[in-house]
């Protein structure tokens, strides 16, 4: 029996783990420098595919072909995120059914994207085992609908990887404190990640993990945290200074890359304000620094709407296991977003107990994910997880009108059967519109597929019997099988997907995959290199433009020529030259910095060194992120 | 295929213990559940799927007494196919001449609201008819997992088919009470989508 890994595949970070067979207990893999989480970000670069730390590197630099949050649009369609897409550096165009990303000068999916992130932490995986990994526990968000479903797991195949089972993230969760005998009872498992939101009420008992109602919001999480402190900032900058925007003709909104060094400030901000409550936000603009204080109460404000919005699908979960508030035994926390203050105080208040979070709300759901692949691979016998379906599921009848067949939080795997005929003499085909959601209307819900029944005999009306069999497996993924009643024998059907990708789609991305590799790690390390000498380069230019005017001529001519030297070397692909060279313009300009510092304290300008301390696309000291 | 009632190993009676299906539905659960037969050759695997849906889905119509005699009265008419409406619904008798005035009265709430002035004596009026009606759909659900299921239990071969009918006539009853109630409050506004949904189907 291979090893199964469990994976959670995050809006922001993505992490792998396993299950020790020695302590029994699940364990983070981390990457060679020692690192847990794997940033969910991917950049198209002319020289290959970059992943994680080195992609999150260059999200300011490089904002148009840099992904991140692609979480967000598997299994979507246009109409579902057009809305959202202008606050979207990299370009998202209409596809058949699904979206694509026109990023690195091709067109790829979301799930594409999603198998380089998968594909970096199976390599993790390998590279920690000695051995070849291929079979995979994939979480996803407990609302996740039919389609977003299948492109992970679409996703993972892309990925080289046979995803064995979807889990749900709350839920995975709940099985990770379950083995530390920590969840027991009634439990309600709130989890906010990077872009989406959970709530999950189970009962835990003799080691059967049973799921009483979930609910949800897939498109809501930390991003739109940040997305409302970006345009309060946005607005503020403008305003304090549209002397320098007007002088240098600049539509902030509209400039890309300052958009990006907004919304990373504005995520640090969020991140620092969870311990802190206050905060200072520096961040360089070609032409001026801003720079401002900035309270939690401010931060608390502006996020209060999306936090209250979380409340509404709590309740509506209590309703649907038929239990009040006082009936939770235990509420657990999941996802970087639950660190927020306001959120725990708001689930503590709902609830009327304090929440517990012994577990690293960023790495429980993959810890959750190793348990439930120790489960599969039949090492862990006392644990089972009966988990429901978060949508119901029906068929559009006469009228748009759906017929529910299958309700929301059903136990899952469940099957449903509905008998289907012909309305018209000798009619050979049937159609069945298969929509999930809780509207009466079809036009309301998500239409999932369109299924054809064909090779019927020619009958009069009415005569066949077809009897179709709707399965939601234990992935939460539809299965359909007909059968004619009178010969018993099988019917064809064809499945048209309304937001998926065709078998013949994923089995060329899968080809393609191979030809777009991963840069290889000579290449990303020169890659990395080379950015990182950009980043000094940028800021340099910047700080000779600002600061001009504190340097001797001397000294301006000296960071000048390491200047040039530096751009010289980075033209090359001697990494020992470019990094030697970097370190040479860093020290040339320590006077600069110095200097700078000195005149920002005083108020009056931004200074290289504060720069770096301040953009978490720098290249020192990784600042701390939230999970999705 | 075995019915609901014989995936547990129960006779077709309403009185069951809660607690004791809980248990035999965990164990039934552990031995088909598709988890503890991932590594097994494919057909197995498919009969662990459809097993199990049986469970969960045998599990779902009997551990809520209501849905119990729903589907008991399904099962009894040989409609054991898909969860949902079991009977149409139908006005009690001896409310006929009453639901009348109410359906009348919601007539002439939803012609004022349309017209935009929604009278507030006219909404008060509904809303003790809507609290009414409520109070009696209670009393009728209270009567079908009572009384009338404990009558069915108890029924002797020759009675069974009467003691049928009588759960068949109040859960029409309840149905049509639903309907009415659910009206009224989206006449007085209170239509909440989601609860709305949620009683369509339980």
């Amino acid at each position: 029996m291979s090893r199964i890994v469990g994976i959670d595949l995050g809006t922001t970070n993505s992490l792998v783990a396993y299950v020790d067979d020695r302590t029994g207990l699940p364990v983070v893999i981390p990457d060679a420098q020692g690192r847990r989480l794997l940033p969910s970000v991917v950049a198209f670069t002319p020289d290959g595919i970059l992943v994680g730390e080195a992609a999150r590197r260059q999200l300011a630099r490089r904002p148009a072909d840099t992904v991140y949050s692609v979480k967000r649009l598997m299994g979507r369609g246009w109409e579902d995120v057009k809305a959202e897409l202008r606050y979207l550096p990299f370009r998202v165009v209409p596809g058949d059914g699904v979206v694509k990303l026109a990023v690195g000068g091709r067109e790829v999916t979301p799930p594409e994207v999603s198998a380089s992130v998968l594909k970096a932490l199976k390599e993790r995986a390998e590279a920690h085992f000695g051995e070849p990994i291929d079979q995979a526990v994939v979480t996803v968000p407990a609302y996740f609908n039919d389609s977003q479903r299948q492109a992970t797991k679409d996703a993972g195949r892309i990925a080289g990887l046979d995803v064995v089972r979807i889990v749900n993230e709350p839920t995975a969760a709940s099985l990770a404190y379950g083995l530390h005998r920590l969840g027991q009872g009634v439990i309600a498992v709130y989890d906010l990640g990077g872009g989406t939101f959970d709530i999950s009420v189970l009962r835990v008992k003799d080691g059967i993990f049973e799921v009483l109602a979930t609910h949800g919001d897939t498109h809501l999480g930390g991003d739109d945290f940040d997305r409302v402190l970006v345009l309060w900032l946005l607005e503020d900058v403008q305003a304090r200074h549209h002397a320098e925007l007007d002088r240098d003709c600049v539509d902030l909104a509209r400039d890309n890359e300052a958009m990006q060094e907004l919304r990373l400030a504005a995520e640090a901000a969020k991140i620092r304000l969870s311990s802190e409550e206050r905060t200072t936000l520096t961040i360089p603009f070609a032409g001026f620094t801003y720079r401002r204080d900035i309270t939690r109460a401010d931060v608390e404000r502006l996020i209060e709407p999306l936090v209250t919005k979380t409340l509404g699908p709590c309740r509506q979960a209590l309703a649907d296991a038929g239990l009040a508030p006082a009936d939770i035994d235990q509420v657990v926390l999941v996802g970087g977003s639950t660190r927020v203050p306001l959120v725990r105080r708001r689930v503590q208040a709902l609830f009327g107990r304090a929440p517990h979070s012994q577990l690293d709300p960023d790495e429980v759901v993959a810890l959750g994910a190793a348990v439930q692949a120790g489960i599969l691979a039949g090492g862990i016998t006392d644990m089972l997880l009966l988990d429901v379906t978060p949508l119901s599921l029906g068929i559009e009848t006469l009228g748009g009108i759906v017929s529910v067949l299958i309700a929301r939080n059903t136990t899952i795997p469940t099957s449903a059967r509905e008998m289907f005929t012909t309305s018209v003499d000798g009619q050979t085909v049937v159609d069945m519109h298969v929509v999930q959601g809780e509207r009466e209307l079809a036009k309301d819900n998500r239409s999932l597929a369109r299924f054809e029944l064909r090779g019927i005999d020619p009958m009069p009306a009415g005569m066949p019997k077809i009897e179709v069999t709707f399965l939601i497996d234990a992935n939460g993924i539809l299965q359909v099988h007909a059968k004619e009643q009178r010969t018993g024998k099988a019917a064809s059907i064809e499945v048209k997907p309304t937001y998926g990708l065709s078998e013949a789609d994923v089995e060329r991305m899968v080809e393609e995959s191979f030809t777009y590799a991963e840069a290889d790690v000579e290449t990303r390390l020169l890659i990395e290199t080379r950015n990182e000498a950009d980043t000094v380069l940028t800021h340099v230019d910047r700080a000779l433009r600002q600061a001009g005017p504190l340097l001797g001529a001397g000294e301006r001519q000296a960071i000048e020529a390491a200047a040039a030297a530096l751009r010289e070397a980075r033209a090359g692909e001697d990494r020992d030259r470019i990094r030697e060279r970097t370190t040479d313009l860093n020290r040339a300009t320590e006077h600069l910095a110095e200097a700078m510092m000195d005149a920002a304290l005083r108020g009056a300008l931004g200074t290289r060194r504060a720069d770096e301390l301040m953009t978490p696309g720098g290249t020192r000291g990784d600042l701390p992120s939230s999970s999705g | 295929m075995n019915d609901f009632f014989q995936v547990f190993g129960l006779e077709r009676r309403l009185g069951i213990d809660a607690a004791a299906l809980q248990r035999r539905f965990y164990e039934l659960s552990r031995q088909w559940h598709p988890d503890f037969h991932q590594t097994a050759p494919p057909a197995e695997q498919a009969r662990a799927l459809e097993a199990s849906a049986r469970v969960n889905a045998a599990y779902r119509a009997l551990r809520d007494p209501l849905a119990r005699v729903e589907y008991l009265v399904r099962l009894e008419e040989g409609r054991d196919t898909k969860e949902g409406a079991a009977v149409k619904p139908q006005a009690p008798p001896e409310l006929l001449a009453e639901m009348f005035e109410i359906q009348e009265a919601l007539e002439a709430v939803r012609a004022e609201a349309e017209a935009g002035n929604l009278a507030a004596a006219a909404g008060a009026s509904l809303a003790a008819q809507r609290q009414a009606l409520v109070d009696r759909q209670a009393d009728t659900e209270a009567r079908i997992v009572g009384p009338l299921s404990r009558a069915w239990d108890t029924a002797a071969a020759d009675a069974r088919p009467a003691a049928l009918a009588a759960l068949r006539q109040a859960l029409a009853t309840r149905a049509y009470l639903r309907t009415v109630i659910d009206d009224l409050g989206a006449a007085l506004g209170e239509g909440h989508e989601e609860e709305h949904v949620a009683h369509r189907r339980d």
